[in-house]
């Protein structure tokens, strides 16, 4: 199946055709219940959002006109799920985000980095070990929401800047400040779980 | 440039959406500033990781009740 191509299921799920639309659930239900389960870190939750995405596909297939990825569009039917999850659980209907998250002008500092050296694998070599997929997630956890809703929408999603912003009801120039903040927050501690210490730099602070 | 200010620059930089004199200041200041470089590789490594890395699976008893509920759900909209 993986041979066949999105568009193609798309067209026949269109169609009338179940076992297409069943091809393309298999082929992203992971990615949205993975979404779903890191932005809420629960996993009844993430269920109710992966069940809510795929029948509100099923819903409205109709009016999904192939200009976007069929994987872009369900992966932002399962974003606004889970934000309504979110919300409710700070009791807010309509409010938005920043406001939720964020009652003091955005105040944030940029982080420095302290631990830098090279790392001693590449991505590539590193990216389908079960302990960096716990390690990833041990260090997204230590993020606030506020950086962790931007870093999972901006790079992890890959929605521009302004769709970030859109989506989460924030400025752009805050997504931005927390996107930078999220990234060196994330870089320090996986550097520090899989740099090598033989290349450790130390910064020159008058530099 | 100095560090603070290409700390400030990163994402701008990382996501090639930077102005192009700033990006030639932005790499002079690297050639000459080794940990600088550095913690813009480290950024680059921990987007692809997390871009790229393994999805969970779903729990079985779960993934069951989503497809046979999406199966209904389907027969009921096209009768
Ligand atoms: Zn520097």
């Amino acid at each position: 199946m993986v041979t066949v191509d999105e568009s193609e299921l798309v067209t026949r799920a269109k169609a009338g055709d179940l076992e297409a639309f069943e091809a393309l659930t298999t082929r992203y239900e992971r990615r949205v219940y993975t979404l779903a389960l890191r932005m809420l870190h629960n996993e009844h939750d993430a269920e109710d959002v992966t069940q809510e995405t795929f029948m509100s596909a099923v819903e409205h297939l109709d009016g999904f006109r192939q200009e976007s990825r069929f994987s872009t569009w369900l992966l932002r039917i399962a974003t606004h799920a889970a934000l309504k999850i979110i919300r409710k659980r700070k009791g807010l209907d309509t409010i938005s985000l920043e406001e939720a998250t964020d009652p003091a002008p955005d105040g944030d500092t940029i982080p420095h980095p302290d631990y830098i050296a090279d790392w001693r694998q590449s991505p590539t070599e590193l990216v389908h070990s079960r302990e960096i997929q716990r390690l990833l997630d041990e260090a997204l956890e230590t993020l606030d929401e506020k950086h962790r809703l931007v870093f999972l929408l901006r790079d992890v999603q890959g929605l521009s800047i302004s769709e970030t912003a859109q989506t989460l009801g924030l400025s752009e120039p805050n997504v931005k400040v927390r996107l930078l903040r999220a990234r060196l927050l994330l870089r320090e501690q996986l550097t520090r779980k899989l740099g090598d210490a033989r290349t450790r730099l130390i910064r020159n602070h008058n530099h | 440039m100095k560090c603070e200010e290409l700390l400030k620059m990163l994402n701008e930089y990382v996501d090639g959406t930077v102005d192009p004199t700033v990006c030639e200041e932005f790499e002079q200041h690297m050639s000459g500033c080794n940990p600088c470089q550095v913690v813009v590789d480290n950024i680059r490594k921990t987007i692809t990781l997390y871009r790229n890395g393994e999805q969970y699976q779903l729990p079985i008893p779960f993934r069951d009740r989503l497809h046979s509920a999406l199966r209904q759900r389907w027969q009921e909209k096209r009768k």
